[in-house]
């Protein structure tokens, strides 16, 4: 351990250490649930969908393959998304208690999701397309109102600041979605989905949607690695050292936006995981974001399958929203940090 | 080396600076001197790009707010008057970002001459021992050593300080000061610094800007700048005699 705190970089023995850790939660996850199915079947089930080879009989391989599988994956990647972004944020603003949900964000999202449905807003041609590009738009666009608030209230930027702007923003947020739930009577059954997150009908048209965004945009981020460490340093070291400040922000907040809004379309405005999971990783491989960013991606994909695991397994057969588990960890975690920050350490 | 010309900072109707000009020329160690609010800072601000201002501010002929930041930051080091860590990085990644500028991309790693600088910067602050240790475990003087090395492996040739002794003891203070003349000794550089202790500027510095309610009053050599009438004028007190009385107190003082 104290020599993986000890260096610069995340080297190869680190990824395939997070990255197997990863793989065998992501085996459990699929193999647990309403129906156990062992191990052996499921790798069979599998491989025999790969290659396409006939449906073995009993009910594992459609569960498997056309339920479960593609929920874990999407569920692993929005977990890393968001886990990342909170990355992000709480480096961006020197801030620990930065996150889509803290900041309303996420709610900003959500808006943009429910006004597409409620409008009837969709791209021809493209399935999910109308709720995407409006969850980024608003992401983004909620990420400039709440930012430029901030500044112009506190030019420091304190903790405190930020966080209780991004409350005022999501309760305003949330009574336009309300409002707008009012008068589509029709859709609150798909506009509740919305608010409360869920990722149980996820295809893999989601997943590779989501695996095409983590990738592009996880590689603008990571390049930006050491740009973060100087945002968390302080905006002022920051330019002094030479970053290009306002290049900078801009093309994460952008990053960010993009992940935050599809995430959130995909799977409704998931609360918390960004915030919870940088925290612990952080204890573990330190503040340097070279470590930190890919860390924390493996390790939110981890934190979101348990918790999607433990909202199917604990009131089995029912199903409780994966929201209420993260954000039952998440609300002690947030007190936890709040009282950390308070006594600056 | 720099030159600042015509230079005022305003927001919305409060004027904070107008019309200062001076300039910082190799060898030179230029005091930026005035009382609480008279506009150090928020000029210290200026010049490093942090507040937008109007008239212009040179560096080596060219235009300072046209230059990338990453060639700004090569040319001119900063050390801010606060630091304030939020999160556990070590001593060494702190100054490690000094080398920046010189390779921002994450696929570059840090080469020889970074390692070479960062661990020359570590010495000189006496940081070294400490390298591994967390800012956050740090006291406020030794906080200001690590900002002071990462200035040093950002190796500039004009260095500017918003009151480099500000969280420093005595020994320290003289420390940090000497250090930075040994800096200044080599061809090519300056200082432009802020400092409030008028015995300080008089020891280290070569030349003065005395400020006063956001207007030059004086630039020049340091004799030229602290006589007794502009220091009455801008400290509404004899300095002089303040200055003696204080000394008086410890040559009469039993060793």
């Amino acid at each position: 351990m104290e020599n993986m705190i000890r260096k610069e970089h995340f080297r190869f023995l680190d990824y395939s250490l997070f990255g197997s850790a990863t793989l065998i939660v992501l085996v459990l996850c699929v193999c647990v649930g309403s129906v156990n199915i062992p191990l052996g079947e499921m790798v069979k089930a599998i491989w025999n969908a790969l290659l396409g080879l006939p449906v073995s009989e009993g009910a594992a391989q459609p569960i498997i393959v056309s339920v479960r599988l593609p929920r874990v994956i999407c569920v692993a990647l929005v977990g890393g998304s968001l886990s990342l972004c909170g990355v992000v944020m709480q480096g961006l603003l020197r801030n620990p208690l930065a996150d889509g949900s803290t900041l309303g964000v996420s709610s900003g999202a959500s808006l943009g999701a429910v006004m597409a449905i409620a409008f009837g807003i969709t791209f021809p041609g493209i399935p999910f397309a109308g709720t995407m590009v409006m969850a980024i738009v608003f992401a983004f666009l909620s990420l400039l109102i709440i930012l430029s608030l901030a500044y112009r209230m506190d030019y420091s930027l304190s903790t405190h600041t930020i966080i209780l702007i991004g409350v005022v923003y999501s309760m305003f947020v949330s009574s336009i979605i309300s409002f707008i739930m009012t008068f589509s009577h029709e859709k609150i059954k798909t506009i509740t989905f919305w608010t409360m997150g869920s990722l149980s009908g996820s295809h893999y048209q989601n997943a590779l949607v989501l695996l095409g965004a983590l990738l592009v945009c996880g590689a603008v981020i990571f390049a930006h690695a050491q740009s973060l460490n100087a945002f968390a340093i302080g905006e002022d070291n920051a330019r002094h050292i030479g970053v290009n400040v306002n290049k900078v922000k801009f093309t994460l907040l952008i990053s960010i936006s993009v992940l935050i809004g599809i995430c959130v379309s995909i799977g409704g405005s998931i609360g918390f995981v960004g915030l919870a999971v940088p925290h612990m990783t952080r204890m573990i491989v330190g503040p340097n974001h070279k470590r930190l960013l890919p860390a924390s991606t493996f390790a939110g994909a981890v934190f979101l399958m348990l918790a999607d695991l433990i909202s199917r397994v604990v009131l089995r057969p029912l199903e409780l929203p994966i929201g209420v588990v993260t954000s039952f960890v998440g609300a002690i975690m947030f007190v936890y940090i709040f009282y950390l920050t308070r006594r600056r350490i | 080396m720099l030159e600042v010309k015509d230079l005022a900072v305003r927001y919305g109707n409060l004027t904070i600076l107008d019309g200062i000009d001076f300039s910082v020329k190799e060898g030179q160690w230029v005091m930026l001197i005035g009382p609480n609010g008279a506009g150090k800072s928020t000029l210290v601000h200026a010049v490093t790009q942090g507040v937008p201002y109007a008239g212009t501010v040179r560096y080596k002929g060219r235009d300072v707010s046209r230059m990338k930041p990453a060639n700004i930051a090569r040319e001119i080091g900063v050390l801010a008057q606060n630091h304030n860590v939020a999160y556990a990085f070590t001593v060494e990644e702190i100054v490690k970002l000094g080398r920046y500028s010189f390779s921002p991309s994450l696929f570059k790693g840090a080469t020889d001459e970074d390692d070479v600088l960062v661990k020359k910067a570590l010495e000189m602050t006496g940081m070294l021992p400490y390298r591994n240790q967390s800012a956050l475990t740090l006291s406020g003087g030794e906080l200001q050593r690590v900002f002071l090395a990462q200035v040093f492996a950002q190796d500039p040739s004009l260095l500017i300080l918003d009151e480099p002794t500000s969280h420093l003891d005595l020994l320290y203070q003289k420390q940090v000061l000497t250090l930075l003349e040994e800096w200044l000794r080599q061809p090519g550089r300056a200082v432009l610094s802020v400092v409030h202790d008028l015995s300080l500027a008089r020891i280290y510095g070569t030349h003065g800007v005395l400020l006063n309610k956001g207007k030059t009053v004086s630039f020049g050599i340091l004799d030229e700048v602290l006589t007794r009438e502009h220091l009455q004028q801008v400290y509404a007190m004899d300095v002089y005699d303040w200055m003696r009385d204080m000394l008086s107190r410890w040559e009469c003082a039993c060793e």
